[in-house]
């Protein structure tokens, strides 16, 4: 399966490292296997799609690169090439992994400021809270990134009060200001309007620009299709296909999706 | 300014930044609440409450569950109780009892074991709520009986006296007053804002709030749950350890009793201080301030000449009203972000 997955990456591609790469991952919730013998990479620069039904494992396979769920004995992850042991959300967050949860990851009831740097507050050299500078901060990159002049929302307001779009702003930036390497995005249109889906969307090709890598994890083949370099197709808990976007068109992928929903298997 | 922002877009004023007034609404409330009884204690009992005693009284007795009610707030916020609190009180003052008094050994030995003990309960407590994920509620009223019952055993159900020319630090530490002020007071200063820099401008105390608001979105941001929940329980236990010395000492014995009739007030002080019952939000500051108004009711009533059996019932409206308020506040906050676009 790892050879299907380089075999099928460009070459100049399947020379270099992956950013992050699990090797023969599974994952068992009690007795329900969510994901079985998974091999997965996103190489630097790349945008991977991955595609799957509900209960395919997408969200699982992401929070488990995230560091969320720890992989079955016998999984593996690298990241640029190195075997890591201890992996855990802070550790993934450190070494420069984002992710834009679809239930968003917010806490709703504190204010802007605190959701913006959650995990990651900044401290001052007494080693005490930099209230000021998360204040400030989250004003200006709600200014800069998210599009709200800066008497529009402020960092005190708190979550609840925020649009679907709005929220979705705070978690992208949230993301973004770290300067992530990674951002993985899982199913970051839903319940957004067309110009909040719009806005999503280049907000992942800038992703691409900038040289990041990312993932994009979407229902919606019209969405997932446009922007990325590679597809992973899951279905059941297994990786059923990886394909490169210049190797198949959108028409033949929506085929192949129905045909893996019925039969399970691609071809 | 904030006012300024809002009337200029009217109709729109979801945007603005929220007022000071909204801000820091329940805070202000408590602090109205505090001085209407206050002043309707004056009107009442004028002879008592315009005397300094009075408060002198306040400032000693009001500590010994005040500064327990600062530490379970941060328990409170985490989306936690915690109940096991009084019977931690007396097994970490039996503990520096046998091990003075039985054990010969120095007061500050004593001390480092009596907190020793405190921390080791709230360990305990912390493992089993946020480890194991046992409803806070059931597990430390377990607890409370377990810590209660080793007292009890430990000490063979007898006291202790704990006299100043046998104990001369402690009693400076814990009860001698400093320049004619009360010590008690002075360490519930002291703890209230040391427990404000913890709650608001430390990493530990901005995940105290995340954790409490939403557990999966701050694990989902690395945050550590269990440690964050575990570490506000030693908290208390520690604290409540601390407690337990100051009400010993005041009292110059130590009673195996000790901690009972503290549950209600404790409790009743950190609601009344604006800290949610569904986590995420709470107040160091509300906490001191309810802490001196629940032990105000209590001496304010039976000196305004009421029955004293009528502090109870005071207490129930306060608890009830506050709870009240706070859910109707919430409700609205959240039915506004729904419909209120």
């Amino acid at each position: 399966m790892a050879e299907t997955a380089l075999a099928t990456a460009p070459a100049a591609q399947a020379q270099k490292i992956p950013v992050i790469e699990l090797r023969n991952v599974s994952k068992t919730f009690g007795e329900v296997r969510s994901l079985s013998g998974v091999n997965f990479a996103v190489y630097p620069g790349e945008i991977v799609g991955l595609l799957g039904d509900n209960g395919a494992g997408k969200s699982t396979l992401v929070k488990t690169v995230m560091g969320f769920h720890k992989p079955d004995p016998g999984g593996e992850i690298y990241f640029h090439g190195k075997r890591i042991d201890d992996w855990s959300v802070a550790r993934a967050r450190a070494l420069g992994i984002e992710t834009i949860y679809q239930e968003r990851a917010l806490c709703e009831k504190q204010p802007i400021w605190r959701n913006m740097f959650m995990g990651r507050e900044p401290r001052n050299r007494w080693g005490l809270l930099d209230v000021k500078r998360m204040r400030s901060e989250s004003a200006r990159l709600m200014s800069e990134h998210m599009g709200f002049t800066s008497a529009a929302v402020h960092p005190d307001n708190v979550v609840t009060t925020m649009s679907g779009g709005e929220k979705q702003g705070v978690a992208i930036t949230r993301a973004l200001y770290f300067d992530a390497e990674l951002v993985i995005l899982d199913e970051p249109t839903v319940g957004l309007s067309l110009t909040e889906t719009k806005k999503t969307l280049d907000f992942v090709s800038g992703i691409k620009k900038a040289g990041k890598s990312a993932i994009f994890i979407d229902h919606n083949i019209f969405h997932v299709y446009p922007v990325v370099d590679r597809l992973y197709v899951l279905d059941r808990g297994k990786v059923a296909g990886v394909y490169n976007k210049s190797q198949i068109s959108m028409d033949d992928l929506i085929d192949r999706l129905y045909r893996v929903a019925r039969t399970g298997t691609l071809e | 300014m904030a006012t300024e922002t809002a009337s200029a877009k009217p109709g729109n004023n979801r945007i603005a930044p929220p007022s000071a007034l909204r801000r820091h609404g329940s805070q202000l409330g408590i602090i109205g609440v505090g001085l209407a009884m206050w002043l309707s204690f004056v009107i009442a009992a004028p002879a008592v409450f315009t005397n300094v005693n009075i408060y002198a009284a306040f400032a000693q007795t009001t500590p010994q569950f005040g500064i327990i009610a600062l530490a379970l707030t941060f328990v409170v916020i985490t989306g936690e109780i915690d109940l096991s609190f009084p019977s931690v009180m007396a097994l970490g003052t039996a503990a520096f009892c046998l091990v003075t008094a039985y054990g010969g050994a120095p007061w500050y030995l004593g001390l480092i074991v009596a907190f020793g003990t405190g921390a080791l309960c709230g360990l305990l407590n912390g493992f089993l709520v946020a480890k194991l994920n046992i409803p806070s509620l059931v597990i430390t009223i377990g607890t409370s009986f377990l810590y209660r019952g080793l007292e009890l055993v430990l000490m063979n159900g007898t006291g202790v006296p704990l006299t100043a020319d046998k104990y001369p630090e402690m009693h400076r530490i814990f009860r001698e007053p400093v320049f004619g002020f009360p010590v008690q007071t002075l360490w519930m200063i002291v703890i209230g804002i040391a427990l404000w820099v913890l709650l608001n401008r430390t990493r530990f105390g901005a995940h105290v709030f995340l954790v409490g608001d939403n557990p999966t979105s701050a694990r989902l941001m690395g945050i550590n749950a269990v440690s964050v929940k575990t570490r506000a329980f030693v908290l208390v236990g520690v604290l409540a350890v601390f407690a337990g010395l100051l009400t010993s000492i005041y009292g110059y014995y130590f009673w195996p009793t000790t901690g009972d009739g503290f549950l209600l007030n404790t409790i009743a002080s950190v609601f009344l201080g604006g800290t949610s019952v569904f986590g995420g939000t709470g107040s160091v500051v509300g906490s001191f301030v309810a802490s001196y108004i629940i032990g105000a009711i209590n001496a304010g009533i039976v000196s305004a000449g009421i029955n004293a059996f009528y502090t109870q019932l005071a207490f129930g409206f306060v608890i009830v009203i506050s709870v009240v308020l706070q859910t109707i506040i919430e409700r609205r906050i959240r039915r506004q972000s729904l419909t209120g676009r």
